[in-house]
């Protein structure tokens, strides 16, 4: 994977440092917000393998958000305490074996023919959902209380405390970053992105592209799943539109936005894009035409996403550095 | 058709009757190969007449329609690509494939498996004592490096692969006349290290200069098969084949 630079990673821990301080201070709207953007930013993370290193543009990947989130709410939604060790395991397996299912069938075609297949069978599973008297259909689903997270009798987090599940969802997207950067310095992480590049290649190299593209799109899938879990557990409301594809479309925004093939981009991405959100209906009614034509001026002139604004950013001062040591 | 005289009696892909299509366009009419160990082989022939399908099909990225291809007496035929590079052939494209998103390290470094007997001859230290450039830019993007550059790592790449036999399509297209050099001295190394080669090379004279065996292509049918020194005493059929 391409180096993240030193002024980027001083930058994404200046933005650590800034997440967590903020809730000591912030108001709790914005705490709530946070909570938002950090879900957004894991779900995005996890499109970003797919489309950004192994690039499988998939317009089905709000499936596995969803099926997550349903995962949580069809075995424990109804319970009054139930344990996240048991919870989070059921929504990820429930999740990977969609992802088993839908990579094997879909990875066997590349390119429109891949969107169309992943945009099918995610609107079976959404329809499946919407039309399921048993599982609330178009109404959807509600979760009476959050997981409880104990070790023995000992509650390690009460989740149920808004600051604490703030902190639980950031140290969930530290932890999926680096279990990204981690897969994507691996042999694994260079295989797919060389697949990305050219999968053909890499099949004369000798490696069997077929299973390394099921093994990215199940990694992917199963973290899409896991912010779905993370969303039902705070909102503790699911509904079909979670599967949707305008949840995956939007998504996929998110990571353009951000800047694919970056991992920091889509968290760029999910800032932007739920802040513009936030705000800018208070600036007019039209707001989403204002949303889109930034959009499409972000893909004119930044097509690399906003992330890429960091290098000409941290170009600056040291060009101006440069000239004054010129004299 | 003459036949040549091959050095070693084990052959290391015998291919019998290949016919390969693009489509609907037949480009391979029944074309039968066959290399021994160590052979340095070239192809020759003019653009559109086979050369690189011979190769892509040898190594099974154009699947030929009909035919027999053995390697090592195993038959391939069917056999998908990474497989048959396991078996310990590895190929070189007109077009390199670099991937311009990983560093030059991670290029070399994910092509290193051990060879079909479990041989391990070419570590990463020997390919870079091959290639001494390639150790100065082991940091840079595969998009961040030259034309040259980019060819020493393919065949570097293909290197680490520790196989029996490369197979080369136009390792020189394109260079200037100085790293051509540099790319026919590591093509006479590696015949020196005993891996067999089959090469796709617009340069007949270092060919023939190069090769054990030489094979002329014509329209999809091999219509030459022999050593240099009997190709070179007959310049009738390089001036009728290939214009030289």
């Amino acid at each position: 994977m391409q180096k993240i630079t030193k002024p980027v990673q001083l930058f994404l821990l200046i933005a650590l440092g800034f997440a967590l301080w903020f809730p000591s201070v912030g108001d709790e709207f914005y705490v709530e917000l946070l909570i938002n953007i950090m879900i957004i930013a894991i779900f995005a993370m996890s499109l970003d393998l797919l489309v950004g290193y192994t690039g499988l543009v998939s317009l089905g990947h709000a499936a596995f958000f969803g099926i997550g989130a349903y995962g949580l709410g069809i075995f424990f939604g109804e319970m009054n305490q139930y344990s996240i060790w048991a919870a989070l395991p059921v929504s990820l397996i429930l999740t990977a074996l969609a992802a088993v299912v839908i990579g094997w069938i879909s990875i066997r075609t590349s390119g429109i023919y891949f969107i169309m297949l992943t945009l099918a069978l995610a609107q079976m599973f959404y329809y499946y959902f919407f039309e399921s008297k048993l599982y609330g259909g178009d109404d959807g689903m509600f979760i009476s209380t959050k997981p409880d997270v104990n070790f023995g009798s000992i509650q390690l987090l009460d989740l149920g405390n808004e600051h604490t599940f703030y902190y639980f969802t950031l140290g969930i997207l530290v932890v999926v970053f680096l279990f990204l950067v981690m897969i994507l310095r691996a042999p694994f992480g260079q295989v797919i992105t060389g697949i990305c590049a050219n999968e053909q290649r890499v099949r004369s190299l000798g490696y069997a592209t077929q299973r390394y593209k099921l093994a990215s799109f199940v990694i992917a899938g199963t973290l899409a799943g896991l912010a779905g879990f993370l969303e039902a557990a705070h909102t503790g409301f699911i509904t079909p539109s979670y599967l949707g594809w305008h949840e995956s479309g939007n998504i996929l925004v998110v990571v353009i936005l951000g800047g694919l093939g970056t991992l920091y981009g889509p968290i760029i991405g999910a800032v932007a894009l739920v802040l513009l959100e936030d705000f800018l209906p208070d600036i007019t009614e039209h707001w989403k035409i204002v949303l889109g034509m930034i959009i499409v001026c972000v893909v004119l002139f930044l097509p690399n996403g906003i992330s890429s604004l960091s290098g000409k950013i941290f170009r600056i001062p040291s060009q101006i550095m440069k000239t004054i040591l010129r004299g | 058709m003459t036949t040549g005289s091959p050095g070693n009696n084990t052959p290391l892909i015998e291919a019998r009757g290949l016919h390969t299509f693009y489509g609907d366009s037949h480009i391979l009419h029944g074309i039968d190969i066959t290399i021994h160990k160590s052979e340095t082989v070239s192809l020759i022939g003019r653009n559109g007449m086979g050369k690189t399908t011979t190769l892509r099909t040898l190594i099974g990225l154009a699947p030929p329609r009909q035919g027999t291809i053995k390697v090592h007496g195993r038959d391939i035929k069917k056999s998908k690509v990474h497989k048959i590079v396991h078996q310990g052939i590895a190929y070189v494209p007109d077009d390199r494939g670099i991937f311009p998103n990983l560093s030059l390290y991670e290029n070399l470094i994910m092509a290193a498996r051990s060879g079909p007997n479990g041989r391990d001859d070419w570590p990463l230290s020997r390919v870079l004592d091959l290639f001494p450039r390639l150790k100065e830019r082991m940091g840079h993007m595969g998009n961040q490096l030259s034309g040259g550059e980019q060819q020493m790592l393919t065949i570097g790449r293909a290197l680490m692969t520790n196989p029996d036999l490369i197979l080369l399509d136009e390792a020189t297209e394109g260079l200037a006349p100085k790293l051509r050099k540099i790319i026919w001295a590591v093509i006479k190394q590696i015949k020196k290290a005993g891996i067999a080669t089959v090469i796709v090379d617009k340069d007949i004279k270092t060919l023939l200069e190069i090769s054990d065996r030489n094979i002329i292509i014509e329209k999809g049918k091999i219509i030459y098969d022999g050593d240099s020194e009997k190709l070179i005493k007959e310049p009738e059929i390089l001036k009728k084949y290939v214009g030289v």
